[in-house]
């Protein structure tokens, strides 16, 4: 069943400034949540300069056997995360639009909102979790 | 890294150890956000070949990169274009009908070192030309 699982939104450094799940999970730990996300930034510096053929950007899908972990880097460097169920269609679409467009919206516009600061917005959060849980309904999955 | 072909660029001793860094720690990364296993080591825990959640592929612009862990740790690497599908059966078919077959089964390969048998690499490529990924 395509689900989404949840957001991270990664800085500028590599630093988590937001993270998110959509229906329960295994509790991960906040400071093994910082981990991953700055190892994830490494992962995709490291991969682009791997690449077998020049100008390669960052990872956008790795796909394990259990997930798919989605990843939209913008223009100005922020990484936003997206783990969804294998296979669960539009996610990079959805990342792209929906969730930037609320990003721009309530976190960018906000004057008191400093880059490569925690996110701390409510209104971010709001529309975040009722969009994505509102997609994981139709899927026919409960928060 | 035992055997290598097709790379654009040259690769580096330098790069090989990047790789092997980021397959490792794409794993564990892998396994620590598995949303399907409820009990989790704690980070960074030794790791046997074949526990947790691993990765089949991740994907850029420019490249898609398929990975498949043999039961006895050897990395199978696939690079192709980012349009092609899932590749972790055709792996599993290099891995046990040409790797076994035709370099396992030599006497003249040592494991752990890097080889070069004519019979495989010419398998390899037949078998590529059938998927449609070599011209």
């Amino acid at each position: 069943m395509p689900t989404l699982y949840s957001l991270w939104i990664v800085g500028r450094n590599g630093g988590l400034l937001y993270s998110r799940d959509f229906v329960q999970l295994p509790p991960i730990e906040f400071n093994d949540k910082l981990r991953l996300a700055s190892s994830w930034f490494g992962m995709c510096g490291i991969s682009a300069q791997l690449s077998p053929v020049p100008d390669s950007s960052g990872i956008q899908l790795m796909q394990a056997d259990t997930f798919d972990l989605h990843s939209f880097h913008t223009l100005t460097g922020t990484t936003f995360m997206l783990l969804t169920e294998p296979h669960t269609p539009d996610a990079a679409e959805l990342l792209r639009t929906t969730v930037y467009e609320l990003y721009c919206d309530y976190v960018l516009k906000n004057p008191f909102h400093e880059m490569d600061q925690v996110i701390k917005s409510e209104l971010f959060d709001q529309n975040l979790v009722e969009r994505c849980q509102a997609i994981n309904r139709r899927w026919g999955v409960g928060a | 890294m035992a055997m290598l072909s097709g790379w654009h660029r040259r690769m580096c001793e330098e790069d090989f150890k990047l790789m092997f860094g980021l397959f490792w720690s794409m794993r564990a990364l892998a396994t620590a956000l598995d949303p399907k296993n409820p009990t989790k080591q704690q980070m960074g825990a030794p790791m046997r070949i074949g526990d947790g959640c691993s990765f089949n592929s991740f994907r850029t612009s420019s490249y898609k990169l398929h990975f498949l862990e043999s039961p006895s740790g050897l990395k199978f690497v696939l690079t192709t274009d980012p349009s092609v599908g899932s590749m972790s059966e055709q792996l599993q078919y290099i891995y046990a009908s040409l790797f076994v077959e035709l370099v396992v089964k030599n006497p003249l390969y040592t494991p752990g070192e890097p080889f070069l048998f004519e019979p495989f690499s010419a398998a390899l490529n037949k078998y590529m030309r059938t998927l449609g990924l070599l011209s």
